[in-house]
């Protein structure tokens, strides 16, 4: 029986994996999510993939009160700022308690969700206290 | 010669004791734990399953080692809970290691030493130049139904080797395997979880096997018990390799090291190979270590593995024994959501 396969979640997958993003080699400016083409260099620039170091702090957070795919109730969502400058959202999994701005986290791979029973399981990028 | 030239472990944060689970059903928690030599066991986070943990530890033995992942020629998971029947953890792994696409890729299933298995082919592709580096991992979120003892002792763990001719910090001197048709524990098609034939998991499983593939191993090389240095076997509870270990005429002091069970569990496909990796954590140049596999169904897998040099300029942190300590414990209703025994629980 088909079933729906995400392909956009497919396209993504090494930047959900592994935080692959983009830099500029022209003028040091690094995406994430990737980008093709550098918007301050614009034809100058050289934009190569890169593969971010999954090491941040958390400007800021929100505690949910709701499950989230996975049942987890309360959880975490921050913005992370990766040590190349980037921002990224993201669940940070720690308690209520351990949760601040400027924590050190450092990026995991766990389940994002799952389409059901019998559709395919999401996996990518969450963060921990480093 | 070709081995092992790096490892990782990975163990979830969570722990839940057996004086816990004992309360739960109404067990004598003092009878349980001398009986099978378990204080706790780790549990698995609300979003982690066989393919995240095989992550963790594969990244944690690339990391290591480093070595770039796109130059891995075949990755191997064996596992009792792969995420998918159809989709293998391999390719989930691969990816999120950041592998090349040229390679081989295969789950192993042969219950716990699914993993000891895949040391077998990985080692062989090595020595035959066919792949510069293999990735095995062991991988396993551990089912036990409701009730069932097994409840008390299944847990949640990875280990990955990584298999290579150059730098190699332990040599695989040789191997055996002994295999039989023999159904001690099984999980039917579709069955949430496994079946076992209670004592019947004794004797003519994990004891014949066992004994009989590290007897070959040692007639083969010539070696005697006294020969190693450490001896690793698969530890479904903490009682079994100890006794076999006597039988088989090694020390107490020979396997001590690698007891993880007490604290950890037992993480099926992974059981031996973290009690391998906390060996590795303290061995020396020029030791010898037995590792023997056990796999319900069933089999062992034996090896003789020789400590190189190299092994001291590895960063061998964290070691397996600090990723035992945990302080995350779990009630038993926490527990059961934890390992979906809620059934009811919506998608």
């Amino acid at each position: 029986m088909a079933m729906k396969v995400s392909a956009k979640f497919w396209r993504e997958q090494d930047a959900r994996y592994n935080l692959e993003g983009t830099r500029c080699l022209n003028c040091g400016s690094y995406f994430f999510p990737p980008r093709s083409v550098c918007p301050r260099c614009r034809r100058k620039g050289k934009i190569e993939r890169y593969r971010f170091s999954g090491t941040g702090r958390v400007l800021t957070y929100s505690v949910v009160h709701q499950p989230n795919a996975c049942l987890r109730s309360p959880y975490i969502i921050a913005i992370i700022e990766l040590d190349e400058g980037v921002k990224v959202l993201s669940e940070v999994i720690c308690g209520e308690d351990e949760i601040k701005t400027d924590l050190r986290v450092k990026a995991v791979f766990r389940k994002l969700g799952e389409d059901g029973e019998k559709g395919i399981i999401y996996y990518g990028t969450k963060f921990v206290p480093a | 010669m070709a081995g092992i030239i790096s490892y990782g472990v990975y163990v979830p944060d969570f722990r839940i004791k057996a004086d816990e689970i004992a309360r739960q059903w109404g067990e004598n928690a003092e009878a349980i734990k001398s009986s099978l030599l378990i204080e706790e066991k780790s549990v698995p986070d609300l979003d982690e399953d066989a393919a995240t943990i095989a992550v963790e530890a594969s990244r944690a033995a690339i990391q290591r080692a480093e070595i770039d992942a796109r130059e891995i020629g075949a990755i191997y998971v064996g596992s009792e809970s792969h995420p998918y029947a159809v989709k293998p953890t391999a390719t989930i792994v691969a990816a999120a290691i950041g592998a090349s696409p040229s390679l081989t890729a295969a789950d192993w299933e042969f219950a716990c030493k699914a993993a000891t298995a895949s040391f077998q082919a990985g080692i062989s592709l090595v020595e035959s130049g066919r792949a510069k580096y293999v990735l095995c991992v062991g991988a396993d979120v551990s089912q036990s139904a409701p009730r069932d003892p097994l409840e008390f002792t299944a847990a949640a763990g990875a280990a990955a080797f990584l298999m290579g001719s150059s730098e190699v910090i332990a040599e695989i001197e040789d191997f055996t395997s002994f295999t039989t048709d023999t159904p001690d524990f099984w999980r039917r098609d579709l069955q949430r979880f496994p079946s076992h034939g209670g004592r019947f998991t004794g004797e003519p499983a994990y004891f014949r096997h066992t004994k009989s593939a590290a007897e070959m191993l040692m007639h083969k090389t010539g070696l005697r018990a006294s020969d190693f240095d450490f001896a690793v076997f698969h530890q479904p509870n903490g009682k079994f390799p100890l006794r076999i270990a006597q039988s088989l005429g090694f020390r107490k002091e020979q396997v001590m090291p690698s007891l993880t069970v007490t604290r950890l569990g037992n993480t099926y496909s992974a059981s031996s190979l973290i009690g391998f990796a906390a060996v590795l954590d303290v061995a020396s140049p020029g030791d010898r270590i037995l590792l023997c596999s056990f796999g319900s169904g069933a089999g062992s897998d034996a090896f003789s593995i020789r400590v190189t040099s190299h092994i001291e300029k590895m960063d061998r942190t964290p070691k397996v024994k600090d990723l035992l300590n945990s302080s995350k414990y779990l009630n038993y209703a926490e527990y059961a959501k934890h390992t979906r025994k809620i059934v009811a629980l919506p998608e």
